[in-house]
């Protein structure tokens, strides 16, 4: 497979971006912030898988999908559930009229625990489910939509009515799911506590290098074949139809792909925010993860994590000092961004930047001899 | 579920439940008639509409003040006065939005969303600053207050009568409008070929900006009715806008009947259910499955036979 070596998948501007990014997580951030803000920054970087994914699905593959938030919560509730369960040990939850179940549950009336739950005791099957109950959901969704030939405008408003369904569901059954609190009260994992500083770093870290991970597949999926088909379906779907791809099923993979990612980042969340609540499911926060993807660029999944970094940082600071302008503020990014910036803070990039960074590289010794394109990349443009 | 009730009761229960929904279809069918305009006709998709509602909502409330302070004799009537200025604001700021939006986006339908999305967050904020972040309520006409006792069980209100009256002409003005008005063809002929149209002399920008404004003001006129059945928040409009857009899709867009159809049968069932199930579980089964038939028939349930 000598046509996937390093020079074919990642360009020397490739290169330098994951470099920088790293630098900027692993070195510069952990060493200039206080574990409070460090620990922030790690639940902005879990958005920022939803973003990635996002990338694929939507700047590659045309689809956009307002119920991200669908993935990222059931991601995060299979974890909270496996840590909730250790937290209302029998010991823990003696004061309660039934021990042993988590304390919701025993607020609503409810004796024993459902049958849903009931694996979740196990660590093994909880992590398995992070990742399989979202992806099986998407692939569901994605089939029965994608081989009906639905996309568009109408994937998009059926899967914010997904996402407003679950939420529904979450907070009318609270005795089963925590209700509109959500679960809360995350104590340890596997007996080692959650809320130490400690532990925040930890997590910070292995989310760090969780994204990474995701920043590699989605780099292999954007400069593989698979990457090309998808921004050929994106521009003219019935062509490549023709041309004897199943369409369908590429976009049913990018999609499932894409809630893997984000079941993930939910996951990263409720280990670092202790909680996971319905407030992250529903259709608000799904269509501002499409925001902090447009904000970094819908064509770059790095520019993606920035977009959900910068957002992030800016809501954070802008909300702390002048909570109403947040509401402002965000609606004229939306709309800025939109109209003046379609490829957001990636194109700026691109546009400005960019050719004073390749000059510099051209006379880096590390990266002369890099290739400045793949081998079958030209540069792809929004349509 | 139905084995603890006796036959005369579920009779009643029907009855009961079934006018509680016909008022709620008068609801979804105001919502959904603007935004037929607008998706269905022009293919833009107006995360804002929810927001022109509660201008709508928010302007009959600055009414109602304003005839209750310097009019008290007249304020009986300045409900239809709050409703065509309702049309009138939703309609002009509609333009407004077209004119430094939306036109530029028509050839990027996704981003129109977005677009829109951010203007909704404008609108709730500016809302919030204006009127205050709580509920307001407007008084509601003595003539508007009382109820018909059909049966025993049966009773209507008259607010709701007077909602579902609304509904009933606001449809019948759109219909003829759209489908017997000359300025009804050319808007259809500017959605279904746009260079043809623009060649026959029809001026295509204007015909653009005129649709989405009348979507818009009937956003408005719906905003002004709900105020006669409730009160209106900021980020009320939010809370309507997945049911809406549920409505017009699965209606099939670019049809009136459609549209009253899929109204009609999406607030009969959830309102069923709701009586049996409670409000949430009802809501996730009806919004499920119309998600459902979706995927079975993504065109909706009725459709245009056009030759694209």
């Amino acid at each position: 497979m000598s046509n996937f070596s390093l020079s074919n998948l990642m360009t020397r501007q490739d290169v330098l971006g994951f470099v920088v990014l790293a630098l900027i997580l692993l070195v510069v951030l952990p060493l200039s912030l206080d574990v409070m803000r460090l620990n922030q920054v790690g639940k902005y970087l879990s958005f920022a898988f939803v973003t990635v994914g996002l990338v694929l699905c939507w700047g590659y593959g045309g689809i956009l999908s307002l119920g991200q938030g669908v993935f990222y919560g059931l991601g995060g509730y299979a974890l909270a559930m496996f840590l909730k369960l250790e937290a209302s040990s029998p010991e823990n939850t003696s004061i309660q009229s039934t021990p042993g179940i988590p304390d919701f549950m025993d607020w609503n009336q409810i004796t024993e625990l459902p049958w849903l739950w009931e694996p979740f005791h196990s660590f093994g099957f909880s992590l398995l489910a992070i990742l399989l109950v979202p992806t099986v959901l998407a692939y569901l969704i994605g089939f029965a939509m994608f081989k009906r030939r639905v996309s568009g405008v109408y994937f998009a408003i059926i899967t914010q009515a997904i996402s407003s369904i679950l939420t529904i569901l979450i907070i009318g059954q609270q005795g089963y799911t925590g209700g509109v609190n959500g679960i809360t009260d995350l104590q340890t994992l596997m007996g080692w506590s959650i809320r130490t500083d400690y532990a925040s770093y930890v997590f910070y870290f292995v989310g760090v290098a969780l994204l990474f991970v995701c920043l590699f597949i989605a780099q292999f999926i954007t400069k593989s074949k698979l990457g090309r088909i998808l921004v050929a379906m994106r521009g003219q779907e019935d062509r490549v139809r023709f041309s004897g791809y199943d369409v369908a099923n590429f976009k049913i993979f990018v999609f499932c792909v894409g809630a893997a990612f984000a079941a993930v980042g939910g996951a990263m969340f409720t280990l670092q925010e202790k909680f996971m609540s319905p407030s992250f499911v529903g259709i608000v926060p799904s269509i501002e993860m499409v925001i902090f993807c447009a904000v970094g660029g819908r064509l770059s999944i790095l520019g993606a994590v920035y977009g959900a970094l910068l957002v992030n940082v800016f809501r954070t600071v802008l909300g702390e000092s002048f909570p109403e302008l947040w509401l402002f503020a965000m609606g004229l990014l939306f709309v800025g961004v939109v109209l003046a910036f379609p490829d957001g803070l990636a194109g700026v990039y691109q546009k400005y930047a960019a050719p004073t960074v390749d000059r510099f590289l051209d006379k880096a010794p590390l990266f002369r001899r890099w290739p400045s394109s793949t081998s079958h990349s030209e540069p792809i443009k929004a349509s | 579920m139905f084995s603890d009730y006796s036959a005369t009761e579920l009779g009643s229960i029907f009855a009961m439940q079934g006018f509680a929904g016909l008022i709620l279809f008068a609801v979804f069918l105001l919502m959904a008639l603007g935004l037929a305009i607008i998706f269905g006709q022009m293919g833009v998709i107006n995360m804002a509409h929810g927001e022109f509602m509660i201008l709508g909502a928010y302007i009959t409330y600055l009414t109602s003040n304003v005839f209750a302070d310097y009019f008290p004799a007249l304020f009986g009537g300045y409900f239809f006065v709050a409703m065509v200025l309702a049309f009138l604001a939703a309609a002009a700021l509609g333009a407004l939005v077209e004119w430094t939006v939306i036109r530029r986006l028509y050839h990027r339908p996704l981003d129109t969303l977005l677009a829109t999305w951010g203007l909704s967050l404008l609108m709730q904020q500016s809302y919030r600053s204006i009127f205050g972040a709580r509920e307001v309520g407007v008084e509601v006409p003595d003539w508007m207050a009382g109820s018909f006792q059909v049966t025993d069980f049966v009773e209507l209100p008259v607010n709701g009568l007077f909602v579902m009256c609304i509904a009933v002409a606001v449809t019948l003005a759109v219909y003829l409008l759209m489908f017997r008005s000359s300025w009804g063809s050319r808007v259809r002929a500017v959605v279904q070929n746009r260079p043809m149209a623009g060649a026959v002399g029809i001026n295509t920008a204007k015909m653009d900006r005129m649709t989405f404004a009348l979507g818009c003001g009937i956003a408005g006129i719906a905003g002004s009715a709900f105020t006669m059945i409730g009160s209106t928040g900021p980020s009320a409009g939010q809370d309507y806008i997945v049911d809406t857009f549920l409505v017009v899709v699965f209606g099939g867009a670019a049809s009136i009947l459609g549209t009253v159809a899929s109204a009609f049968s999406i607030s009969q069932a959830q309102s069923t259910m709701e009586f049996f199930l409670g409000g949430s579980m009802a809501k996730v089964l009806t919004l499920l499955t119309v998600v459902i038939i979706l995927m079975f028939r993504p065109q909706g349930l009725f459709t245009l036979k056009v030759r694209k």
